[in-house]
């Protein structure tokens, strides 16, 4: 097996980060730090055979989310997220 | 609150006793399981679950499972294939019997997701069991009426493997407005006319035609597979951003 096989969307992720938000972030735009570039988080692309879950930018594939879980703590990094915009009627 | 309309929910996810009511072999290696989950609060076509099993010594092994049901319908429905060297698939496909137990979570997801009168036509494509949320979209489409442009391109190893069959059969006989298209990639039937080859460019190009500006795509299926098919639509003219994918790993399910 190889490791582009274990690709997957960061709509995998959404379970993971649904015990951190209470809003839906999948759904949510990022826009890389990097390259700049958007995308909903649900887009992005996801590892998580990894000790948790890594979502990297589709377009310049640098590293944007990173989340761990395990004995008792949730550590959560955003670095290479410049920034997350949530939508919804009432952000109109 | 006003927020948490819009958001979705107030509180993190929180994980539920779901009872299995029925389960319905749909092929040799799936079936589909209508749950009873208390407090259920809805879903959205497309979205789907966490299953988490607990053994005796306190090991726990979770997955994700599409929804197959539509919102409009009464019980939350799965479809799970069972992956014979799987941790969670070989329990709920073989061993899960009418009122047993087991913990779920959701609904997950705001990405993958179609709203019947969302502007513009629907292509979907599924490999194997990335049919169960383009179905669950499918019967959302149904029930809301069917007027939404919608072509179907359904990859399956043999035609005993294709779920829902019967279902799709008759949706498109009673609906103009959808078009199913089948491949055939390993197995087929004597006589067979259709597809008999992987996706590629010229077969996604021929069901689905040149792209329509507000056109939408969802793509669901083994990782290769997904990303085959959504490069062979980015290929044709397709706006990437319109082509939204859900890649299972490399077994799927």
């Amino acid at each position: 097996m190889e490791d582009a096989d274990l690709r997957l969307d960061g709509n995998a992720a959404a379970g993971l980060l649904g015990e951190i938000f209470a809003v839906e972030l999948t759904s949510a735009r990022s826009t890389c730090r990097g390259c700049g570039a958007t995308a909903e988080v649900g887009a992005l692309t996801a590892y998580t055979h990894a000790p948790g879950i890594v979502l990297r930018c589709p377009g310049c594939d640098a590293v944007l989310l990173r989340v761990v879980r395990g004995g008792g703590r949730i550590w959560l990094e955003l670095a290479g997220v410049r920034s997350l915009e949530l939508r919804g009627p009432e952000a109109a | 609150m006003a927020g948490a309309a819009v958001l979705g929910r107030l509180t993190p996810l929180a994980w539920r006793l779901a009872e299995a009511v029925e389960i319905v072999p749909e092929t040799p290696r799936a079936s589909t399981l209508v749950l009873d989950v208390p407090d259920w609060p809805g879903h959205r076509a497309g979205q789907h679950v966490d299953v988490r099993l607990t053994a005796e010594d306190g090991y726990q092994a979770q997955r994700s499972y599409s929804i197959a049901s539509a919102p409009e319908e009464a019980g939350l429905a799965l479809t799970v294939e069972r992956l014979d060297d799987g941790e969670v698939s070989p329990y709920l496909v073989g061993e899960l019997r009418p009122g047993d137990r087991f913990e779920l979570r959701g609904p997950i997801g705001g990405y993958f997701v179609w709203e019947a009168g969302t502007a513009g036509s629907l292509h979907l494509v599924g490999g194997g069991s990335g049919l169960v949320p383009l179905m669950a979209m499918l019967r959302h489409r149904a029930a809301a009426g069917g007027g939404t442009p919608t072509r179907l391109l359904l990859s399956a190893r043999s035609l005993q493997d294709v779920l829902y069959r019967d279902e799709l059969e008759q949706l498109a006989a009673e609906n103009g407005d959808l078009r199913v298209a089948l491949t055939l990639t390993r197995e087929r039937p004597p006589g067979w006319t259709g597809y008999d080859r992987r996706v590629d460019e010229a077969m996604l190009a021929e069901v689905f035609g040149p792209p329509a500006a507000d056109g939408l795509a969802f793509v669901c299926g083994p990782t290769r597979f997904v990303e085959a098919a959504a490069s062979g639509l980015v290929a044709l003219g397709y706006d990437p951003s319109r082509v939204r994918t859900e890649r299972f790993g490399p077994t799927g399910g």
